[in-house]
């Protein structure tokens, strides 16, 4: 046989939409060299819903609701950053208990992302049965979430001023119980994975990025704490009442998928330690009183008393049509959501409705670095890596 | 850091770079600077490695439509410093039609967020290796977050059973766009009945009077 002239050209394939370990609608066009990754170019947007054009022409309360809508899987972490942001332009200090309460259910929520994801990222790479402990204890915490707010998840709970209603006393105390059982299921899921042949071959050395390239490349959370920078919002820049707790901020040192999962792993640890002492201030006398502002150019007045007084009833009637009237300027605020630092930047014009509305979601810019981070791996890393990216399309593609 | 700290970096800042910055003040907390727009990447660079500063984290870019101003459409760069445990917003104004040089060399994760200020406002960032659009429909027309794009869009998706495919049409809407403005619960309709031809030639009538 002659010698032949063989040409070799690289393999596009096309990953997702509808693939599991897409993670919601990820379409990913990869060139291939055998099963080597040459380049990842993922196509977003696919779940656009325009939520900042949207926002722009509601008044600052129905925004709200729009945010749990993003990182659907903890929804009231996103909230907490719109109404930050705009307590801080409109200058009111909310009162303790609010405070209190907001802390608890962020850590809740964080709880509720990262069981997720540890969980599924196991599944990407061939376990089943976390998946199914793990589901069993996201569904407690969206009761608490449904008790608190009245839906498990689109809660619009956290208010500006507050939040919408206090507590009932019984389930402080069912959060308490949960805070007690919940560290067993998350030592036994540990059981499963962390010292698990399998999942440390396909994580260990997988997504190696170093601290300096994760911040220059926008990475905040556990994708740089991964990676060995001792960065948390809560203990830099503490909002609530962070500054009262105790908790730790876990880090890891090489900067692979598998620090990221055993950072995650000790962060629900640190996360119930917080959810304790939440419910112990929230069962004291020092956590006792008002959950919303007595402004009543922000917070609603009470039910009962809209029904003898006339003032009351116009107050309402006001605040629910007109809005808040928010001043003139420009802030940004972020929270350490569970997936990272989540912000928003919020122009006013003065008027009801926000001017501009930029949600800075820690997912884009995570997924942004899809393609450095890859290169050179196997197609099947591939999809450990993005399970070890934690993205969720709501509040990538917004 | 203190507001004192910080407007003494603001003045630390504004000394250095001359007249590439403006308007350095400390708002809400936070440092806050207006940069010309083709000076940005210089800008943006002595941030990160002045000794002082070291906002080496990256946060966001986003875009600002501000209709009314002579230059219409303004860049907001947020960048972090976890050694001074500081932020700092960074506002490029940039006309219609101007352009804005990329800061990728700078942070390599301005990558995607370039790209979506391109998508959503239009403004074009000069040595961007991939402009693509990001977050909008393959083949979309127009930029969504400008002030004058309706919320409705343009054109609506359907799938078409005769077809047997997804088909683009223009935007048909059941009932007319509302928009609820309750700034002024009291401006209500205005008090025209319709088909009342005579009420404004009555009003015609009136004002002739008047001017005669």
């Amino acid at each position: 046989m002659s010698e032949r002239d063989v040409s070799v050209r690289n393999f596009t394939i096309n990953f997702g939409p509808q693939h599991p370990a897409a993670h919601g609608v990820l379409r990913l066009v990869l060139e291939l060299d055998g099963e080597v990754v040459e380049r990842a170019d993922p196509h977003i947007g696919l779940l656009h819903r325009g939520t900042e054009k949207l926002i722009e022409t509601k008044t600052y309360h129905q925004a709200v609701p729009y945010f749990d809508r993003l990182d659907y899987v903890a929804p009231m972490n996103q909230e907490h950053a719109f109404v930050l942001a705009a307590e801080k332009l409109l200058g009111i200090e909310i009162p303790y208990r609010a405070k209190v309460i907001r802390v608890l259910y962020s850590e809740i929520g964080r709880l509720l992302s990262h069981i997720l994801n540890v969980t599924t990222q196991a599944m990407d790479v061939g376990a089943l049965t976390p998946p199914l402990w793990g589901f069993e204890e996201r569904e407690k915490l969206m009761i608490f979430y449904e008790r608190a707010s009245g839906s498990r998840m689109h809660a619009a709970y956290f208010r500006i001023g507050g939040v919408h209603q206090d507590l009932p006393p019984e389930l402080i105390d069912d959060i308490g119980e949960f805070c007690e059982t919940h560290p067993k299921v998350l030592r036994d899921i540990e059981g499963l994975l962390t010292e698990n042949r399998i999942f440390k071959q396909r994580n260990v050395d997988i997504g190696v990025i170093s601290v300096e390239e994760a911040f220059a490349r926008g990475f905040s959370g556990v994708m740089v704490r991964g990676s060995g920078a001792a960065w948390d919002l809560r203990k830099a820049q503490p909002y609530e009442i962070y500054d009262e707790l105790d908790f730790k901020v876990a880090v890891g040192r090489n900067g692979d998928c598998y620090d990221r999962y055993l950072v995650r792993m000790e962060e629900m640890y640190q996360s119930v330690h917080i959810m304790k002492q939440c419910v112990e201030i929230l069962s004291s006398q020092k956590g006792q009183g008002e959950v919303m502002v007595d402004n009543r150019k922000v917070a609603p007045p009470r039910r009962a008393e809209m029904k003898t007084s006339m003032e009351a009833l116009i107050e309402h009637f006001k605040l629910y049509t007109e809005g808040v009237k928010v001043p003139e300027g420009e802030v940004y605020a972020a929270v350490e959501a569970p997936k990272g630092e989540f912000g928003v930047y919020l122009v006013s014009d003065g008027s009801n409705r926000p001017y501009r509305c930029k949600i800075r979601a820690p997912g884009f810019a995570h997924l942004a670095a899809l393609d450095y981070m890859g290169r050179g791996h196997m197609l099947a890393d591939v999809s450990a890596l993005i399970g070890s990216l934690d993205i969720v399309f709501g509040e990538i593609d917004r | 850091m203190t507001e004192e700290d910080l407007r003494n970096l603001g003045e630390h800042v504004a000394a250095s770079l001359g007249e590439a910055v403006s308007d350095v003040r400390v708002v809400h907390g936070q440092l806050q600077m207006v940069a010309q727009a083709e000076k940005i990447r210089e800008v943006l660079r002595f941030l990160r490695d002045d000794p002082s500063c070291r906002f080496v984290c990256f946060t966001d870019i986003c875009g600002v439509d501000y209709p009314q101003r002579e230059k219409r459409f303004e860049v907001v760069y947020h960048l972090l410093s976890p050694s001074i445990n500081a932020r700092v917003r960074v506002k490029a104004p940039v006309g219609e039609g101007e352009t804005i040089p990329s800061v990728i060399e700078v942070f390599p994760g301005a990558e995607w967020f370039e790209r979506e200020v391109y998508d959503m406002y239009g403004v074009f960032f000069t040595d961007h290796p991939d402009l693509r659009r990001i977050l909008t429909d393959y083949g979309f027309n127009g930029h969504p977050l400008r002030k004058d794009f309706p919320v409705t869009g343009f054109v609506e998706v359907r799938y078409d059973e005769d077809r047997k495919r997804v088909i683009y049409e223009p935007v048909n809407l059941q009932q007319a766009w509302r928009e609820f403005d309750f700034l002024s619960p009291w401006r209500g309709e205005p008090a025209v009945l319709p088909g009342d031809e005579k009420a404004s030639a009555a009003q015609e009538k009136q004002q002739d009077e008047g001017a005669a």
